[in-house]
């Protein structure tokens, strides 16, 4: 018995010895000099390998980092200005600072003013129905609703407002990644500043009709009527293609467009009450007003959409 | 004009086939086995079936409504025909509690884990099977004499399956065409005249449901024909070999669950290959690897584990078979 | 056993409810819209400007480049305005808009239905007037038609393959045409033969068209060269590729042109316009169009202008039915559903198909059971479960090296999955990000 126990005790080390020398060797061969800088980086940054900064994952920055003779191009939006003052310091360069930016929804066309002028019916994919046309409503360039950019986004800061059929950007936890704006197929999503107190001003819509064809299309498209341009004694406001845009590097936020907009496309975010008719009460208002929708349809793809969420996270499980 | 058109990619016309109805159409094909097992093993086969049954729907519908929080789909049949496949690989006499846990298993471990009807890597009634027969070995491997025994339950009369004897006496070291005269001939066993589990003995219900699936095109022949003609060959060149050491190749296939595991079992959409040339790989390793447990195992049997095994193999078939491209370009050299 | 294609395919009900309708002339409309974007290809450049006056067959935008084709005025009367048009693309495209004043021909064109047998020309200006014509595949696909008869050096053509099978279930444009015009089919593709300095000619039709083969085996006695060969009735036999396959047995390489194999393959409809535009001097502004569907009360085959709304052509069948769920341009196989009916015929528009609401939506979407039937019917021998998988996690490289742009996007897969799964969705997906890396790379 002892025999036993001893024979398999002397199997394994040899066992064991052999495995070490063969892995000493084999490290020692394979081994690969890197600038230690690296692994600090990617140690500073914060690990969400989203690829808001362009590289495929945090480490590809860093490499990036190291590689790059300045920091002006790189930035991870993810860490901010924090992280990036940290990289610098590692690299013994300056730090850049940017202005913090949110990813913004530039489409106002809810079911209730944008009314649907045919059923979709296909695979539950905003680039599959951009594909094959231009869209269950009159609007060609508004929002589709089918959830592609609440998909993409790693933080769990979207999510799609069942009553108005449109994404929306839970603040707090977007991160300006960028995955967003690169998902949707209609280029809606913009990343803008977050302004100060977090307080912004932005043209949501990008319909470039005419104003009577958008207008007929959805209540609170951009006409293109210029009394915004006109009104902004910033020059933060251009109109192009029958749309206005407005330049958030300019803008001081006067809110003098907002007052003028008859369409009420000008949407402001996060300032106190004003007036009465200020445009925040409005949203609100509106918000009571709407009710879930009551067509069938627009039920079903909810519900497709949860469904096939479902089993994503399961094969997801799988793997 | 009032309603909206619907507006969808092409194509516009959609097929008949539905889940349902593939898995109906298993169902029926089953019809002719479930007859000849309550014939030869009477009431024990009716409770087995009927707790088997039972138990798959109540634990799929449970674990999918309040597990998963889907809408529980139990009328697509997949639950039905797991709880009948399950009852057909064990013996008439099984108590309630055994075949329960079995369906557990089955259900529960094998397919809803997984995420439930397409995602289970297992055929579900062959992990229930081969549960219970590692958990419950003597209770699995009791077998019911046929027709005698049609009016009992528990207190059946047990005898050996004709593998089982055939195991026991090659192992003893009695030639085979002694112990031939032990079992039934070939066409008893053809019918089913044999001890064995539910679905496994009769051949001749089995290959009716065979031309059932295979006339309305539930499933294709690749499987069934690759896998039972690997066992005639192997067997076959043994067995010309040594006829004293080894029994004949139409012994193998009539007995053991061979025609139940090629119909039933390794047919299973989910756990069997996509490509026709993958699932002749499939059916040809799955009949391999029954000859190599039989003839060379511990076991008597060897089509369960033998399928199971091959399962593994799937995704691994599905990366690297690959369908004839249409003008494939073939590279020089 | 009649011949057909070896791989995959499927047979969904034909329900060729107008087969025995003969081609109608439809009524000149008051107004057509004629997009300057039909064909495959860069866009036409207009050459008329608002208020200009157009005669039927004048030219009206010229071709703009290699893969591009002319387009003619389908009417008479005063270009109103060039603006652009919502069209069977789903989006809006440039259009010119003419209102239809009396029905004034160009000079040049002979109106006589006398059958002229005798060709004149030469293969080049054979296939330079196919051009000016603007001529393109009128089976669906508009491919601009003298580039398929341009072959390319270094390559021969050895088989001219004329398409009439009509696999596309409800269609019946092309059957009738074979019925009613087979002479002219024949001359037509006597022409196409000289185009191409082939001696061969094979007319593919299906055999559910039995009138059709009889009609016109029996008048291929008349002209050298041209055979008939029935075809087992096979979705997607149509195509290109398999139809080369049914009828000689050759396979398109991967990525490569039917001319490869030595193949040119034109559609009935084409070689009909061929005819026309060599002997009569018509250029192509007029095609037959199906209208049907189970609830339209009069299925009919109508001989209709380009820049038509396809709301005159459903009205002349009986108006749009209380039931619509879906309208389709072209089969259902393949067709575009549109989101309204207000837009206008063009050349590739080989039908307008109505289904009602009982038939208009997909089934709930379930998960895939690995049933392996999309892998079995492919006709191109791809996997589009797993093509699918991957376009929709976005591994496009995975999507090319599993030859997503093998796929002919004929739909069998989506048709026959029990699961409901919109696999040729995701597959087309795949295709066009596949198909941007390619061209970027190129680039």
């Amino acid at each position: 018995m002892s025999e036993i126990v001893i024979y398999t005790i002397v199997t394994v080390s040899a066992i064991g010895i052999l495995a070490a020398i063969i892995l000493y060797f084999a490290a020692k061969k394979f081994h690969v000099v890197e600038d230690p800088r690296i692994d600090d980086i990617e140690e500073a940054l914060p690990s969400a390998n989203c690829g808001g900064c362009g590289y495929p994952g945090c480490r590809n920055f860093a490499e990036a980092c190291v590689k790059a003779e300045n920091l002006a191009d790189l930035f991870c939006p993810v860490g901010g200005n924090d992280v990036m003052k940290d990289v610098a310091g590692i690299l013994g360069q300056e730090a850049i600072e940017k202005a913090a930016q949110v990813a913004v929804i530039r489409c106002s066309g809810s079911f209730e003013y944008r009314p649907r002028t045919n059923n979709y019916d296909g695979a539950v994919n905003c680039t599959v129905a951009a594909n094959l046309y231009s869209g269950d409503t009159g609007c060609q360039y508004g929002c589709l609703g089918l959830g592609e950019c609440v998909d993409a986004c790693t933080f769990d800061a979207m999510y799609m407002d069942e009553k108005t059929g449109l994404p929306v950007v839970i603040q707090d936890q977007c991160t300006a990644c960028g995955d967003c704006v690169r998902a949707c197929p209609k280029d809606i999503i913009e990343l803008r500043n977050q302004g100060k107190k977090d307080r912004r001003i932005f043209v949501s819509c990008i319909n470039e009709d005419k104003g009577g064809v958008a207008k007929k299309n959805c209540s609170v498209a951009c006409i293109g009527c210029t009394k915004c341009e006109k009104v902004c004694n910033y020059d933060a406001i251009k109109i192009e293609n029958f749309l206005a845009y407005i330049d958030f590097t300019k803008c001081v936020l006067c809110r003098k467009c907002i007052a003028v907009c008859p369409t009420d496309a000008i949407h402001e975010t996060n300032f106190p009450l004003r007036r009465i008719k200020s445009p925040v009460e409005k949203k609100t208002v509106v918000k009571e007003k709407a009710v879930v929708t009551d067509n069938p349809d627009l039920v079903n793809i909810a519900k497709k959409k949860q469904e096939s969420n479902d089993n994503e996270a399961e094969s997801k499980d799988k793997e | 004009m009032s309603k909206l058109l619907t507006v969808s990619p092409s194509p516009h016309n959609y097929g008949k086939d539905t889940i349902k109805s593939l898995m109906y159409g298993v169902l029926i094909a089953l019809i002719p086995t479930t007859v000849v097992s309550l014939y030869f093993f009477g009431l024990g086969a009716l409770i087995v079936i009927l707790t088997s049954v039972f138990s798959a729907l109540i634990f799929e519908y449970l674990i999918t409504k309040y597990i998963l929080k889907k809408e529980p789909s139990l009328l697509d049949g997949s639950a039905i025909i797991t709880g009948l496949l399950l009852a057909f690989n064990v013996p008439s006499n099984l108590p309630i509690i055994i075949i329960i846990i079995g369906a557990l298993v089955a259900i529960g471990v094998a397919k809803m884990s997984f995420g439930g009807l397409g995602n289970n890597p297992f055929n579900p009634a062959l992990v229930g099977r081969v549960f219970l027969l590692i958990s419950f070995p003597v209770q699995m491997t009791s077998w019911p004499v046929p027709v005698q025994s049609r009016m009992q339950y528990l207190d059946a009369v047990t005898g050996a399956t004709p593998l089982g004897l055939m195991k026991e006496g090659l192992r003893n070291g009695e030639p085979v065409s002694d112990l031939m005269t032990q079992i039934p001939n070939n066409m008893q066993m053809f019918i089913g005249n044999m001890g064995g589990s539910l679905g496994e003995v009769a051949g001749i219900a089995i290959l009716l449901g065979l031309v059932w699936m295979l006339y309305k095109k539930v499933i294709t022949w690749h499987i069934p024909v690759s896998m039972i003609g690997t066992i005639i060959i192997l067997t076959g060149i043994f067995w010309l070999i040594n006829p004293d050491k080894y029994a004949d190749p139409v012994f193998h296939v009539l007995t053991g669950g061979v025609l139940l595991g090629a119909v039933f079992m390794a047919t299973d959409y989910v756990t069997s290959p996509m490509t026709t040339k993958g699932m002749l790989i499939f059916g040809t390793g799955i009949g391999l690897l029954t000859v190599v447990i039989r003839l060379f195992g511990a076991y008597p049997e060897g089509v369960s584990f033998a399928i199971l095994i091959m399962n593994a193999f799937v995704p691994l078939i599905n990366i690297y078979v690959k369908p004839k491209r249409f003008g494939e370009v073939i590279k020089n050299g | 056993m009649l011949k057909t294609f070896s791989r995959g395919g499927v047979h969904p009900p034909e329900n060729k409810l107008s087969a025995v309708q003969t081609i109608e002339q439809l009524a000149l409309p008051k107004m057509v819209t004629i997009p300057i974007s039909q064909h495959i290809g860069a866009p036409s450049t207009p050459i008329v400007k608002k208020n200009d006056l157009v005669k039927v067959g004048q030219i009206i935008a010229k071709s703009s480049g290699f893969v591009s084709a002319n387009i003619h005025s389908s009417v008479s009367g005063k270009v109103i305005k060039i603006d652009s048009v919502m069209d069977s693309s789903g989006y809006k495209k440039q259009s010119i808009i003419i209102q239809v004043d009396g029905d004034e021909w160009e000079e040049s064109i002979n109106r006589d239905p006398q059958l002229i047998k005798e060709i004149n020309l030469s293969s080049e200006e054979i296939i330079k007037k196919v051009g000016d014509a603007g001529i393109v595949g009128l089976g669906g696909a508009t491919f601009p038609s003298q580039v398929k008869l341009s072959v390319p050096k270094g390559m021969t053509a050895e088989i001219l393959i004329i398409n009439g099978v009509e696999c596309e279930p409800y269609l019946t444009a092309d059957h009738r045409l074979m019925l009613e015009k087979g002479d002219e089919l024949m001359v037509g593709t006597k022409i196409l033969m000289k185009a191409l300095n082939v001696s061969k000619a094979v007319i593919g039709i299906e055999n559910n068209k039995r009138d059709a083969i009889e009609h016109l085996t029996s008048l291929s006695s008349n002209y050298e060269g041209i055979t008939i060969q029935a075809l087992k009735v096979q979705y997607p036999q149509g195509g290109e590729k398999q139809l080369i396959k049914a009828v000689i047995n050759r396979e398109v390489p991967s990525g490569g042109l039917p001319i490869a194999v030595g193949a040119v393959v034109h559609n009935v409809g084409t070689a009909y316009a061929v005819y026309e535009a060599i002997q009569k001097n018509k250029p192509l502004f007029e095609r037959i169009v199906t209208v049907t569907g189970k609830s339209v009360k009069n299925p009919a085959n109508y001989l209709a202008r380009v820049g038509t709304s396809l709301t005159e052509l459903i009205e002349a069948s009986g108006g749009l039915p209380e039931d619509t769920g879906k309208v389709i341009s072209g089969g259902p196989m393949m067709g575009k559903a549109l989101n309204t009916i207000d837009i206008p015929m063009t050349k590739g528009t080989s039908g307008v198909l109505i289904i009602p609401v009982g038939e208009s939506r997909r089934g709930v979407v379930q998960d895939c059971i690995r049933c392996a039937k999309c892998v079995s019917v492919c006709p191109m021998g791809l996997e589009p479960y797993l093509l699918m998988t991957v376009s929709e996690q976005q591994n496009y490289e995975r999507t090319e090296s599993e030859r997503a742009m093998d796929c002919i996007e004929c739909g069998s897969c989506s048709y026959t999955c029990p699961s409901n799964r919109p696999l040729l969705d995701y597959i087309r997906l795949g295709k066009a990000e596949v198909g941007a890396i390619i061209r970027s790379r190129k680039a």
